[in-house]
């Protein structure tokens, strides 16, 4: 089967090297495997459960026997010297919102910023003398913290998705940005090397980091983090993989043409830019209008990311994620034939 | 299918290659016969990279036709790749892969050919065999370029500049090695710009300037054509136009020219024309530095046909 010259073996050499070469490679290991960890160390302790944060309260105006005093357990409040104290410390964010005294109190406030919304209530609540007691007896507050639906859990599966393209992508276009430069690919194309080997390669060398890549962060989250798979993990690993590769093909065909390293970085970021914006990594797409949902539903993160939290989050299984899969199926597969189409060897 | 055996290595008829406005390649014959080597001489940007990519597929030609073992691209892609070895300019090998492991992985591209310790060996890397390539010094990474070449021991092996950048001993090193192949009935062409080269090398030769051929014929015929003379060379500051014709007039002297800050000076008689070439010299107030008399080289075949040296464009 790996006799000289057959396809099996040209792949398997091929992938040997790309192996050899990432190994020996002490920077690509730590931006695979030890970046993704610390960014995830670090979101992690960012977005930890605990006390809801304090809303922000500047007070304007000076106290007086008209004026009902702001106090509340979430209220962090400071007084403002004048007008133009107060214009800037919202305008900056320094407070979520003003007050100024007086008998019947002004609050302002930004409604498009969930802070300002929030720091609104809270003051409402604080004037209107809103005990937990009272509040009970309008409605039954039933506090959700459990595991599966706080937001480290909502990120875990976005971070993990951003990962496999960050790698999938960078990893084999900067690769293959690097052959060209060093005009190897122009030396491999004058052997009887099969093209599609060349490629083939690629997705193989990015399969076995894959499987120890998927592995690690799983494992990270799991047991660091502390994020609850509520479906089977085989499904959700075996997800990710598939992702990986999707990007992989990705990148292959995003340095299909590119001569160097900076012009492939170059069409790089400005694949992924959109990508890290509309696929739903650190919120919901949900926030977009409504007419963008299916194009933003068509980009590979978007898909991955979706039905990694369908599997992680509902529990659901990986046959229950077709249109996922689909969409994750073609980007590979149509960036795959169209890099061996176009591809540049020299 | 026709004896390929019986057809020459490589036969080139009529080749032009324009990018755009630009015509790298003006019409060139070639014509390689088996176990021989030839030579294509010319100095940067002549012609020559390109066309060599064009015989080995790396490019399709603008016009016309290209044989290699009685076999033409495209249709006989694959044919002509499993049978040529190829050493093209600047290759870099993945800095992190020693030397066996490259050469295995060139090896898997073949049906045949020997095993990487025998290239070793061949190429005097034996003592590499586990080093990686940004270990290798630059002749090291040239014979190992020239080991991949050989892993399908193939009947027609290019050989772009292969020793351009190599120290005097690295060179000898590399020609030891293609020697060995002559020897062994490969057919070989070179591209170089080295005139030392090339009259080791080759048993036929090519001078290509600006996408055209020049001269043509052994080394021993291209210089037997500036006929009996010999070349006084020196360096005057200062000798103008006026200098170099008053030169030309002196007796025994056949042609005087200047090449960046040398006088170059073609004699038919040493005894009548060096005495008084240094008494004009003396005469106008110059000095001949670094004076010295040789007989013509391939390199005063260049000078004399474009009046530029190789190494100078």
């Amino acid at each position: 089967m790996f006799e000289r010259g057959t396809r099996s073996l040209e792949i398997l050499e091929l992938t040997r090297l790309r192996l050899l070469t990432f190994v020996r490679e002490t920077e690509a290991v730590f931006w695979v495997f030890v970046f993704p960890v610390i960014l995830a160390v670090v979101l992690g302790f960012a977005f930890r459960e605990g006390d809801p944060e304090p809303s922000r309260i500047g007070i304007l105006g000076a106290a007086g026997a008209e004026a009902p005093a702001i106090a509340g357990e979430l209220l962090e409040v400071r007084s403002l010297e004048d007008e133009l104290e107060a214009e800037r410390a919202l305008r900056r964010g320094r407070v979520d919102a003003v007050v100024v005294r007086g008998a019947t109190p002004e609050v302002r406030f930004d409604p498009r910023r969930p802070e300002g919304q929030l720091a609104r209530e809270r003051v409402l609540a604080a004037l209107e003398g809103r005990t937990p007691e009272r509040e009970a007896a309008i409605a039954r507050l039933e506090p959700q913290t459990q595991r599966g639906s706080r937001y480290i859990d909502f990120l875990f599966a976005g971070l993990l998705g951003m990962n496999l393209m960050g790698t999938g992508i960078w990893g084999t276009g900067f690769a293959i940005a690097d052959m060209r430069q060093k005009k190897l690919m122009k030396r491999l194309v004058v052997t009887p090397m099969r093209r599609s080997s060349m490629l083939t390669s690629f997705l193989t060398a990015r399969f076995v980091f894959l499987v120890m890549e998927v592995v690690v962060l799983c494992a990270f989250g799991v047991w660091i983090l502390d994020v609850p798979i509520a479906g089977s993990v085989l499904d959700f690993a075996l997800l990710a993989v598939m992702g990986g590769i999707t990007f992989a093909c990705l990148g292959i065909l995003l340095a299909s043409r590119a001569r160097t390293i900076e012009g492939v970085s170059g069409i790089m970021n400005f694949a992924l830019m959109p990508m890290w914006l509309v696929s739903g990594v650190f919120f919901s797409y949900e926030r977009y209008p409504e007419f963008l949902h299916p194009v933003i539903r068509l980009l590979p993160l978007t898909a991955l990311v979706d039905a990694l939290r369908d599997v992680m989050l509902d529990g659901e299984r990986l046959l229950e994620q077709g249109p996922e899969l689909a969409t994750l199926g073609v980007w590979g597969l149509v960036s795959f034939f169209a890099a061996l189409k176009i591809f540049r060897w020299q | 299918m026709t004896d390929a055996s019986e057809s020459p290595a490589i036969e080139v008829q009529g080749l032009v290659k324009r990018y755009g406005d630009f015509t790298a390649v003006r019409g060139i014959d070639l014509r390689l016969d088996r176990g021989r080597c030839l030579g294509l001489l010319g100095p940067n940007g002549a012609g020559k990279t390109t066309t060599i990519e064009i015989i080995v597929g790396l490019r399709a030609a603008t016009e016309g036709s290209v044989r290699v073992l009685g076999l033409s691209w495209p249709g006989d892609d694959r044919e002509i790749r499993r049978r040529i070895g190829v050493q093209l300019q600047e290759t870099r090998f993945p800095d992190r892969i020693t030397v066996a492991e490259t050469l295995r992985a060139f090896g898997a591209f073949y049906e045949r050919g020997p095993a990487p310790e025998e290239i070793m060996e061949l190429v005097g890397l034996e003592a590499k065999a586990k080093t990686r390539i940004s270990a290798l010094s630059g002749g090291q990474h040239q014979r190992l370029a020239l080991g991949c070449a050989l892993v399908n021991d193939p009947e027609l092996l290019f050989l772009d500049e292969p020793t351009t950048g190599l120290d005097p001993q690295a060179r000898r090193r590399v020609w030891e090695i293609v020697e060995e192949f002559k020897r062994r009935g490969v057919s070989v062409l070179l591209t170089t710009h080295y005139m030392d080269e090339a009259e080791r090398l080759a048993d036929d030769l090519v001078i290509i300037d600006q996408g055209t051929i020049i001269a043509e014929g052994s080394p021993a015929e291209i210089i037997g054509r500036l006929g009996q003379v010999s070349i006084v060379e020196f360096r005057a500051e200062g000798a103008d136009d006026a200098f170099l014709a008053e030169v030309a007039e002196l007796p025994g002297v056949v042609e005087a020219g200047r090449v960046s800050a040398d006088v170059v000076v073609e004699v038919d008689s040493v005894a009548a024309s060096v005495p008084a070439i240094l008494a004009l010299v003396e005469a106008r107030g110059l000095d001949a530095a670094q004076l010295h008399i040789h007989r013509p080289t391939l390199e005063d075949v260049f000078v004399s046909l474009t009046g530029k040296r190789l190494r100078d464009v």
